[in-house]
């Protein structure tokens, strides 16, 4: 039998899924099972279908996703902790025809820049804030974030996060949402086909509501993190859809009127 | 069209250069005694003259990181504050720092530690030129003397900015930002729409992403980044150094001072020489690039040089540090927002001149 290489195999007749041309071809750091990767991998799509490489401005944050201007072919600036929403202000205030967004977890948005989420929301500033909430710090090692569920494990709540001593676990979709400032709050996750459906479907409204300057849109993913949860893959996600989803529950929070 | 003369604020002159000079956009925080700066560009609205961004963020760190995420875009962008709302800065200010960043932060200086007072000081003269925040930097720092000087140093620091990629401070102090003189301004410049070949505007496909970062996790290409930056401090010490000398000539005895304390030794020199005390100043204008050489050579014909300061002694160790043992050096300062009258100056210059001077290193 004569020998097959991958060529003849990739052929455009055979191919039913193509890797966006927004993203590198480098090797993503991310934990096999993480929803970063699905979550970058998403928003390049969105990023190459709407033809907006040659105007947008990303904004990392310091956390697990520090290094994604490695794998989404856009400019990108990278922000001190918490600071991403400031930077992203001063980015489209001064080029408002550029599409403009952060992208932020837990420990970023939700604890040392919770001033900057809440005000730059408060401003309606017309960028897009995506935020991934796994509950934990992972890139620290698996430390106690702000969105840790009540009783939860980490190796800063190593006896569970305990709500007397450690407060409750805050719900930055639902407080943003009351800001007048924001037209679009969402939470999403991309654990499933048609969660990375959704989310898709999502961003793409979040494109439209800022090129119409509608005022910041909000997304939140619901993810997982297998190696700060001490899990595999799998049973993170189980754990993901029996814990996370109850507190905090997946679909439209805020949606402008038409 | 012709220079125009007003009757200004130092504050006041600053925001008005800031909008002639085209500058893109200001991030404040309201602290006294610098407000005016911000109350004077939000009254002007030059968002409908010149186009340019004015906002008051939620803090001083998220302003100096609205003046990070601009001057990341190749803009013309500043922030002011003062010493306590410097402090919060100081982490954006390294991270500018850290990713080659052009941008204009203005210390009107008061009275510390803490919240200290509202009152002038310079006790910020460390924090200002050896880095302020985390890791190996310098910025460019100005000290401006007087209001004329306030508004001439906007345009200069923005071009300094620029020419190095390197953040630079205006270091000035309440009594230049409050009092009033007349300044000349210059004519509005236009805003400047060139988009620079490192700047975050968008990917074209004729070119590489653009990344703004201060972030490299391997060792040996940090440490090859800070040598790059040394180089670039080097370049700028051999460059850029300004200063002013008053009666420096036959000077004995050399007064070291700048911004205000700079204008009392003026004073305090006429009134010396009066006495026939054959006194001199050497006024820094840089602060960082400091006149090592220059006060290196004079230390060869003075019989000594006494730094005045509103601080505990601050600038006097980069006097000691230029002349390296050549002549003898002193300080004189006041504190908390106190500042000193040109006859006490004259008399600790006698003091000093006796060696009974209160100040012992």
């Amino acid at each position: 039998m004569a020998e097959i290489n991958t060529n003849d195999i990739v052929r455009p007749e055979n191919l039913t899924y193509v890797k966006s041309k927004i993203l590198t071809d480098n090797v993503m750091h991310y934990c096999p099972g993480c929803g970063h990767s699905t979550a970058h991998r998403v928003l390049a799509e969105v990023i190459e279908e709407e033809d907006l490489q040659s105007r947008t401005v990303g904004i990392t944050p310091v956390g697990c996703s520090v290094l994604m201007y490695n794998y989404i072919d856009v400019d990108f600036q990278e922000a001190a902790h918490g600071r991403a929403p400031a930077l992203a202000t001063a980015v489209k205030r001064l080029m408002p025809e550029k599409f403009v967004f952060t992208y932020q977890g837990d420990g970023d948005l939700a604890a040392i820049g919770t001033a900057e989420t809440i005000h730059t929301c408060n401003r309606g500033e017309n960028i897009l804030i995506l935020f991934i909430n796994n509950g934990i710090y992972g890139m620290t090692g698996g430390q106690m974030a702000p969105t840790t569920l009540e009783g939860m494990k980490s190796s800063t709540s190593p006896y569970g996060r305990e709500v007397a001593t450690m407060g409750s676990p805050i719900k930055m979709a639902d407080i943003v949402a009351l800001l007048p400032g924001t037209c679009y709050v969402t939470r999403q996750s991309v654990n499933t086909a048609g969660g990375v459906r959704k989310l898709k479907r999502a961003l793409k409204k979040a494109v439209q509501y800022q090129n119409e300057k509608r005022g910041t849109c909000f997304i939140e993913v619901v993810s997982n993190c297998p190696s700060g949860w001490k899990m595999t893959p799998v049973e993170s996600n189980k754990w993901m859809e029996e814990n996370m989803f109850p507190f905090y529950p997946l679909g439209d929070i805020k949606v402008p009127a038409e | 069209m012709e220079k125009e003369l007003r009757l200004m604020k130092g504050n006041e002159a600053i925001a008005e250069a800031a909008i002639r000079a085209g500058a893109d956009g200001y991030f404040g925080y309201p602290i006294t005694p610098q407000s005016e700066i911000l109350e004077y560009l939000m009254e002007a609205n030059p968002r409908e003259t010149t186009g340019m961004v004015v906002l008051q963020a939620e803090s001083e760190v998220a302003a100096i990181n609205m003046v990070y995420g601009g001057a990341g875009c190749g803009k013309k962008v500043m922030t002011s504050s003062s010493s306590p709302g410097i402090s919060l800065k100081q982490e954006g200010i390294t991270y500018i720092a850290g990713a080659e960043l052009p941008c204009l932060i203005v210390n009107v200086v008061r009275g510390g530690p803490g919240l200290g007072t509202i009152q002038p000081a310079q006790s910020d003269y460390f924090q200002a030129t050896k880095g302020g925040g985390h890791g190996d930097y310098h910025l460019i720092v100005l000290a401006p003397a007087s209001v004329q000087e306030m508004a001439d140093f906007v345009e200069m620091s923005f071009d300094l900015a620029f020419k190095y990629r390197n953040p630079v401070m205006i270091l000035s102090d309440g009594a230049i930002g409050q009092m009033m003189e007349k300044v000349y301004l210059k004519p509005q410049k236009k805003r400047s729409d060139e988009i620079l070949p490192w700047a975050t505007t968008g990917k074209p496909a004729t070119r590489e992403r653009n990344i703004i970062t201060s972030l490299d996790l391997d060792p040996e290409r940090q440490e090859k980044f800070n040598h790059k930056l040394i180089a670039k401090y080097r370049e700028i010490e051999e460059k850029e150094v300004l200063f002013e000398e008053f009666m420096t000539d036959d000077a004995e005895y050399l007064f070291v001072a700048y911004g205000t304390s700079a204008r009392i030794c003026q004073k305090a020199l006429q009134m010396a020489r009066h006495e026939g005390i054959k006194a001199g100043l050497l006024r820094p204008i840089t602060l960082f690039p400091y006149p090592k050489k220059r006060l290196n050579e004079l230390a060869d014909r003075v019989k000594g040089m006494l730094a005045v300061e509103m601080s505990a002694g601050q600038m006097v160790e980069d006097v000691m540090l230029s002349v390296n043992g050549k002549t003898r050096v002193s300080h004189y300062g006041r504190m908390g927002g106190m500042i000193p009258t040109p006859e006490e100056v004259l008399e600790n210059l006698k003091l000093f001149i006796k060696g009974q001077e209160k100040w012992q290193r």
